[in-house]
């Protein structure tokens, strides 16, 4: 692909500030998933999260992992792909600030807390195409990290090595874009038209 | 063979189906993809379904889970009264969800509730959850086998009409959750309607729709009608594959219905998300099996 654009961790905000909605980027460095008891603990149980998310990026993500045969505390990544992103909607105004986290990558969209937080911050919100965990988990070099594992397999904060992850498709920009808030408005428009459409024909009460 | 080694057959072959069904999709969702892939024109559209072809060829060729959401494993039984292990078949069905767990792997999916801890194998209180229809005189077993993730279990929802509404009330209730929560929910996905009495008779319904093959019709006339409205006018909407515009929105919408109380009419929705992971499998009374879904599949 021409002028593939790769974002390395530690990402800076002017490497991102110029970004906008529809845009694809890729992934290289490190990211660790995380999702809704995570974002709990640190925002309503004051816990202090575990890892550095500095500059860094969160996937919304519960994978399957396992165990390598005959290694300690070593796993493989096996399938990973995101998940609704909007469960997290009323912890991620915070957690962005708090954290310094850059990119966070899901799934279907975020609301309007995280679009001005992404706008004030510096933090981008981006699609990975879902349902599509094997073209994911094979750019997973390696994982490297595993916290708060007493959360079982999908609510651990796995942190993994990655190269070129991607498609990743920007939805929330830097200036207030947001592709999916705009794309569900003409989604509405369009049923109001189609309702009008199909219940002439569906009189069946008579 | 005794009882002991057919439990442990078919509990083998339930696993290994399981697994099966998580890394490769049934026939007819695989064609509905291309068919959808090939008429689409919007670039973005494009890319995504390349992206979900290129997970589906890859996932069969490293054996691997093509989604990591694997979902609460649902089975839903047709089986004969006379089927040599009708008694142990809800029991061995735990146990194959187990035994799947460990070898495909599947993601742990079943947190226990209110006591909020995952058991770590994807049994629980109630999972995986088995519905029942006995078929009187018959010795063989019909199994429908549906793993949803959460995204697509999200958009379920059932409420009860007043007759006043008429099937004008249903579509907009259906029409409502398209556009709320049908871009998260993995378009382009199946939609299946109930049109009952009450909630559970409605979503019940909803979800035994998601069953029946793509390109399947309701047997009544007016109900196929319906289908039919739905499918175009959803797909009007554009919500193409991952809610991100395209020129289509759903594999199908397939309806559901009993008769009603007069005083109600029942509705529900369900949503199968594009990866849409369902087996049919019928086994004879010997446990000779025959796999409907997925033509040529090696267990």
């Amino acid at each position: 692909m021409a002028n593939k654009v790769v974002l390395h961790t530690p990402i800076k905000s002017e490497d991102i500030e110029n970004l906008k909605i529809g845009d694809i980027v890729y992934l290289t460095g490190k990211i660790t998933t995380c999702r809704d008891v995570a974002h709990r603990r640190l925002i309503e149980e004051g816990r202090k999260l575990p890892v550095d998310l500095e500059g860094g990026a969160i996937f919304h993500a519960g994978p399957i992992v396992r165990p390598i045969e005959g290694q300690e505390n070593a796993y493989e990544m096996v399938s990973i792909g995101p998940t609704t992103s909007m469960r997290m909607e009323k912890f991620e105004k915070d957690f962005i600030p708090q954290t310094g986290v850059k990119l966070i990558v899901g799934k279907g969209g975020m609301g309007q807390d995280t679009m001005d937080a992404c706008q004030k911050y510096k933090t981008i919100f981006c699609v990975f195409p879902a349902g599509c965990a094997v073209v994911s988990a094979v750019h997973f070099k390696k994982i490297i990290d595993a916290q708060w594992k007493d959360l079982g397999m999908p609510e651990t904060l796995w942190t993994s090595e990655v190269e070129e992850l991607g498609p990743l498709i920007v939805a929330v920009d830097t200036k207030g874009g947001n592709l999916f808030e705009e794309n569900k408005k003409t989604y509405k428009k369009r049923a109001e038209e189609v309702y009008e459409e199909i219940i002439p024909h569906v009189r069946f009460i008579k | 063979m005794s009882k002991e080694a057919q439990v442990k057959q078919m509990t083998d072959i339930m696993a290994k189906f399981v697994g099966y069904t998580a890394k490769v999709l049934p026939d007819d969702v695989a064609a509905k993809l291309k068919e959808l892939a090939e008429k689409e024109t919007v670039p973005i559209a494009k890319l995504l379904y390349e992206t979900y072809a290129k997970n589906q060829k890859l996932a069969k060729e490293l054996n691997r889970p093509s989604c990591q959401d694997t979902g609460v494993l649902q089975y839903f039984v047709k089986c004969g009264t006379n089927f040599p292990l009708i008694g142990e078949l809800e029991g061995l069905l735990k146990e194959a969800t187990v035994q799947a767990t460990f070898a495909t792997p599947l993601r742990h999916n079943s947190v226990e509730t209110f006591d909020e801890y995952n058991t770590g194998k994807n049994v629980g209180k109630g999972t995986p959850t088995v519905f029942w229809e006995i078929v009187p005189d018959s010795d063989t077993c019909e199994i429908d086998t549906y793993m949803a993730g959460g995204g697509c279990t999200l958009p379920g929802h059932a409420m009860v009409l007043m007759p006043g509404e008429g099937y004008e009330g249903v579509t907009k209730f259906v029409l409502e959750r398209m556009y709320t929560y049908g871009p998260n929910a993995c378009p382009p996905f199946l939609v299946g309607v109930g049109v009952a009495t009450s909630v559970e008779t409605a979503a019940l319904l909803s979800k035994k729709a998601l069953m029946r093959p793509l390109g399947s019709h309701n047997p009544n006339p007016r109900a196929a009608e319906m289908e039919k409205l739905l499918e175009e006018g959803i797909n009007k909407m554009g919500l193409g594959p991952q809610g991100m515009t395209g020129s289509a929105s759903v594999l199908g919408v397939h309806i559901e219905n009993t008769a009603r109380h007069p005083s109600a009419i029942g509705v529900a929705v369900n949503i199968g998300c594009w990866n849409h992971r369902r087996g049919h499998i019928i086994f004879d009374k010997d446990l000779h099996y025959t796999i409907t879904s997925h033509k040529g599949a090696e267990l």
